[in-house]
């Protein structure tokens, strides 16, 4: 890129404050009001786009780092989760591995862009944002589940699946933007 | 700023440093796990309770700790009365409801700037490792002060696609929302350099 | 004292600037030119935020692109967008943000805070949330987070572009009474008209250097 003459020191403050931009940007997509989908009546939140779009643009190791750095403020006590939500009791909660997946679910999706990014294409985009951000995601969001509710996986996997619906658009919303971006604003670089 | 959701207070579990209480909430959590008995659990989530109101919490942000994650119980109870009986219904619901409302408990009783303070003690053993914790606190705060820039741009982007009919799609919002904030970034990085950050 | 010694420099393809040799030794220095000329490229070779292909940069006999943390201590840089420079959310920890770097007492590190808030009158927003302020406040928040820093010098690019004619005025203001070497770029004529020596950038190239009235008079002809 243009900047390479100072060396490691000047993309390390830029990758921090890439890191802190999609933590904010997660943060803010929580600040969007639930859509409630007809007939099921699940919420579907904005706010799992970001872990999607961190991985997705950033790759793998900026991507989750956002991510974490996210759950470290909620963690902290701000009510950065949808619906103003935050803590440790909404962390460990429920759907605490929901939460914490998405870390993984980022670092993932990121994994697989890089891996893909010289030849990257609509299909590819899509299949890699949906294997982190579905299945990687839900199989820890469902473990968690089945642990403290003590109930099967499968029973686990099947009470979740309503909210597949909004996991899915979010997946071809992600797929969009990660391919314009890409276009206008390459950042994983072709040797990562 | 964002406000925290700590709620000011001058009880024990106010003044306890944040290290030991989170100790605590690792130890409760992994216990009630260690202790499948419904009696025994219900006790802790009784002592739990109990431990809200010597913090000086009235039954409203005790109600407001439960209520939102109340379907979910009644779910799970229902699902465990179908599959075994009402005893482990009684033990998987009030082992949820124990380990949250300790956690939620933490959470109001401790300031976010000493919950932060904590974490940098907590990182500093592991800067050998390569985490450094000045980077860390930086980055936490530039979260917070990028979060009310990008909202406002957020609200800039979404009158503008309006003006063009474009309101209804979330894509037209996000990807200029990506690409104004990145080059933000650009700049961000280059004052932070140029302030001689290293 | 700055130099530049036959500085070239190419982005991919494109020659943003050329063979520069340039001293400058004024107190107050003006560069104007097109968008895409290269005057942005040209100061951000001040303080290492850029390298040169060929050529080499010297600020007071340091080499921005060898010792880049030495000169940005003498050099400070202010932006377009405050949005963009503020980076901590509350006022007194975005001006104590540079201080801390420099490992300075806390007690030396508030003083020059009180200082710096006190003359441009924003010791009132010390713990404010400094997304509040007002554009031409960020401006002045920007500005003085640089000159907590002492530098020597200060390099402004475009500072105010994104203002308001008070809020122009009042940066124009700042601006004129710092004690320190002055380099602007920018497109607003008014704004460097009183300065020492003032360059035109034309495709990467000094096209005019001269006094602000001779400058100036040839960048409107040259843009007409």
């Amino acid at each position: 890129m243009l900047y390479n003459g100072n060396g490691n020191r000047y993309m390390k403050t830029k990758d921090i404050v890439y890191i802190a931009l999609f933590a904010a940007l997660t943060a803010v997509l929580g600040l969007f009001p639930p859509i409630t989908l007809p007939i099921t009546g699940v919420p579907v939140t904005a706010q799992s786009l970001g872990p999607m779009l961190a991985g997705a643009i950033l790759g793998a190791r900026r991507g989750g780092l956002s991510i974490v750095l996210f759950l470290v403020l909620v963690a902290l006590g701000l009510p950065l989760l949808s619906g103003g939500r935050g803590g440790f009791g909404v962390m460990i909660g429920v759907t605490g591995g929901f939460i914490f997946g998405w870390a993984v679910s980022a670092f993932v999706i990121g994994l697989l862009i890089e891996k893909f990014w010289n030849s990257l294409n609509v299909i590819k985009a899509a299949l890699s944002i949906a294997f982190g951000g579905i299945v990687v995601l839900y199989a820890l969001g469902n473990a968690w589940v089945a642990v403290v509710a003590e109930i099967s996986y499968w029973q686990a996997t099947v009470g979740a699946a309503p909210f597949l619906i909004g996991d899915v658009i979010k997946v071809a919303i992600a797929t969009a933007a990660c391919l314009a971006v890409r276009k206008s604003y390459p950042l994983i670089s072709k040797s990562a | 700023m964002i406000a925290g959701l700590y709620i000011d207070g001058n009880s024990v579990l106010h003044r306890a440093q944040a290290g030991p209480k989170i100790l605590a909430m690792v130890a409760l959590g992994t216990g009630v796990f260690m202790v499948p008995d419904w009696p025994v659990v219900s006790l802790v989530l009784a002592s739990v309770i109990a431990l809200y109101r010597l913090s000086g919490f009235g039954w409203r942000v005790i109600i407001a700790q439960i209520r939102p994650m109340a379907w979910l119980l009644a779910i799970f109870f229902a699902v465990q009365l179908w599959l075994n009986d009402w005893q482990a219904g009684l033990l998987v619901i009030t082992r949820i409801a124990a380990i949250v409302m300790f956690a939620s408990l933490i959470t109001l009783t401790t300031k976010t700037s000493d919950m932060l303070a904590s974490l940098e003690r907590a990182l500093r053993p592991l800067k050998p490792l390569g985490v450094n914790p000045e980077k860390v606190s930086l980055a936490i705060s530039m979260v917070l002060r990028f979060i009310p820039v990008i909202a406002t741009v957020a609200s800039e982007i979404r009158d503008a696609q309006r003006a063009r009919g474009l309101d209804r799609s979330i894509l037209a919002m996000i990807v200029p929302l990506i690409i104004r904030t990145l080059k933000m970034a650009d700049d961000v990085a280059d004052a932070i350099e140029a302030r001689s950050f290293d | 004292m700055i130099r530049f010694e036959n500085v070239s420099v190419q982005f991919d393809q494109r020659r943003v600037l050329e063979n520069i040799d340039l001293a400058l030794g004024e107190k107050r220095i003006g560069i104007i030119g097109a968008n895409g000329s290269g005057k942005s490229t040209l100061v951000r070779l001040l303080n290492g935020l850029q390298t040169a292909t060929s050529g080499r940069v010297l600020v007071d006999d340091l080499d921005p692109a060898k010792d880049g943390r030495k000169v940005r201590r003498h050099v400070g840089f202010v932006f377009q967008n405050p949005d963009n420079q503020i980076v901590y959310p509350v006022v007194e920890e975005d001006l104590a943000f540079g201080l801390k770097a420099l490992k300075l007492p806390r007690d030396e590190i508030n003083h020059r805070i009180d200082e710096i808030l006190a003359r441009y009158d924003l010791l009132d927003f010390k713990t404010h949330p400094s997304h509040l302020l007002s554009g031409g406040q960020k401006q002045l928040l920007a500005i003085s987070g640089v000159l907590v820093m002492a530098p020597r010098y200060v390099v402004f690019d475009e500072p105010t572009t994104l203002l308001d004619l008070r809020n122009r005025n009042r940066v124009e203001r700042a601006i004129a009474d710092l004690d320190q070497t002055v380099i602007t770029v920018s497109h607003d004529l008014d704004l460097i008209a009183e300065y020492d020596r003032v360059l035109v950038i034309e495709n990467g190239r000094i096209a005019v250097d001269d006094r602000p009235a001779v400058a100036i008079a040839r960048y409107r002809e040259m843009m007409a």
